[in-house]
């Protein structure tokens, strides 16, 4: 049970949603974007999410889109990860949500919200990373785009009031070469000792980890070392590890010294099966 | 725009009929069911979302109704172990001892429903990764993916 109050607003459109983020604020309620809820539920048992109202975005059109448009594939931010799966129209993102938590939970959790939640893991949005997509966004000063990688920089960078829309990926990364890698400590439904989503793009391969440090990321450092043809791939895999952007994540999932272990052997194998 | 400020009457489709139900807008579904309804067929395991034992179908798909407003139901189409009638799955965990003490066995029962009724072809793989959402600590495990195998070999789509 949760052990406080709050209201709940289902809007229609984003216009609406945006406006009433507003009007709530105001009122000092603290108003939450709500997608699948199970990170406001199951923190919210515990006190730990503070919140007067939430504002659920699942009936608001836009956000429930999956779908081809021109040189895009658009999803919305209300999709969720089974949709996703059960679609397969990037494999790869498809791949990445069905290691998230578990497939029932998945049948809740959105793609906006694996995206602003406050776990850290967000191993959907590693695929969003690679493809450089372009996310729209309704706020107070109305719809802007941005690219995904200045939307979330070790965190989502949003203004108050903003909500994530939909993500619109370009059509021609969709079924690239790729790999995707998740590592846990010992069961499989676990927060990742470390996951790779890898994809060749035709120039070269991208990278993007979840688990090495505290939050996810795609880094032209290590992108650069990984593709240095010159080199072998154990070599490049050393340099890239070097070229991490903070010390490797040393807690209970595993100690620093075993996840750089099985980095380094997951991507000289990713290496091996991408051509790099 | 759907709206609840405070604790008032909702409207659910419930295993068929249209229920009346007092909650806060904080209320999980799983709330609503038990105290409310009394259909006590939904389990509070861990109410974290980890167990399943709280599982139903929404819309014919497994949610755990521990992680859903009972509010955010609204719409939608709620189904409850009280609510199946007799299925396959039901006597195939007789037959196939999938349980011992049985207090897992509605969560997996309904996750095992929602498989069937979205991919009767379903293969091993996919049977393996539902079936992880449910936890079973007599450890039933065996005889659960007997049962679900049993059901889909006898109906292929």
């Amino acid at each position: 049970m949760i052990p406080f109050d709050f209201s709940y607003y289902r809007p229609d459109s984003a216009g609406e949603a945006v406006a009433l983020f507003q009007d709530l604020d105001a009122q000092g309620k603290k108003p939450l974007y709500y997608g699948g809820g199970t990170e406001i539920i199951s923190m919210g048992r515990h006190n730990n999410v503070d919140t007067g109202a939430v504002i659920d975005i699942k009936s608001i059109p836009e956000c429930g889109v999956q779908e081809f448009q021109d040189d895009s594939l658009v999803i919305g931010a209300g999709v969720t990860l089974t949709q996703i799966h059960e679609a397969n129209l990037f494999p790869l993102l498809a791949q990445a949500g069905a290691r998230v938590a578990d497939h029932t939970t998945q049948n809740k959790i959105t793609l906006g919200g694996n995206m602003c939640g406050s776990i850290v893991y967000r191993e959907s949005l590693l695929p969003l990373l690679l493809t450089d997509c372009e996310v729209i966004i309704a706020g107070p000063g109305g719809n802007r785009n941005a690219p995904v990688n200045d939307i979330f920089d070790k965190q989502v960078q949003l203004n108050r009031g903003e909500v994530i829309l939909q993500y619109r990926i370009p059509k021609s990364l969709v079924n690239s070469p790729h790999v995707h890698v998740k590592r846990t400590k010992s069961e499989k439904i676990s927060y990742p000792l470390l996951t790779i989503c890898a994809l060749n793009s035709g120039q070269q391969v991208r990278f993007a980890f979840s688990g090495l440090c505290g939050y996810p990321f795609r880094s032209k450092e290590m992108e650069q070392a990984l593709n240095d043809t010159s080199r072998p791939a154990d070599e490049r895999a050393d340099h890239a590890i070097s070229q991490l952007p903070e010390p490797m994540a040393d807690n209970l999932e595993s100690s620093a010294a075993y996840r750089q272990f099985v980095l380094k052997g997951s991507l000289v194998s990713i290496l091996n099966e991408l051509g790099g | 725009m759907l709206q609840m400020i405070d604790e008032g009457l909702i409207e659910l489709n419930i295993n068929g009929e249209t229920r009346k139900v007092l909650v806060r807008p904080a209320d999980t579904l799983l709330f609503a069911l038990r105290e409310r309804l009394g259909l006590t067929g939904a389990k509070p395991g861990c109410e974290n979302g980890d167990c399943g034992a709280c599982t139903i179908l929404l819309d014919g798909w497994p949610v755990k109704s521990c992680l859903m407003l009972a509010v955010e139901a609204v719409g939608h189409q709620i189904t409850t172990i009280e609510g199946l009638e007799n299925p396959p799955i039901q006597q195939a965990f007789v037959e196939k001892f999938a349980f011992q003490c049985g207090y897992c066995t509605p969560g997996f029962i309904m996750n095992c429903q929602g498989l069937i009724n979205n991919h009767p072809e379903a293969d091993e793989a996919t049977i393996n990764e539902w079936l992880q959402s449910n936890i079973c600590r007599c450890t039933s495990y065996q005889e659960i993916t007997a049962a679900i195998k049993s059901v889909l070999q006898k109906n292929p789509a």
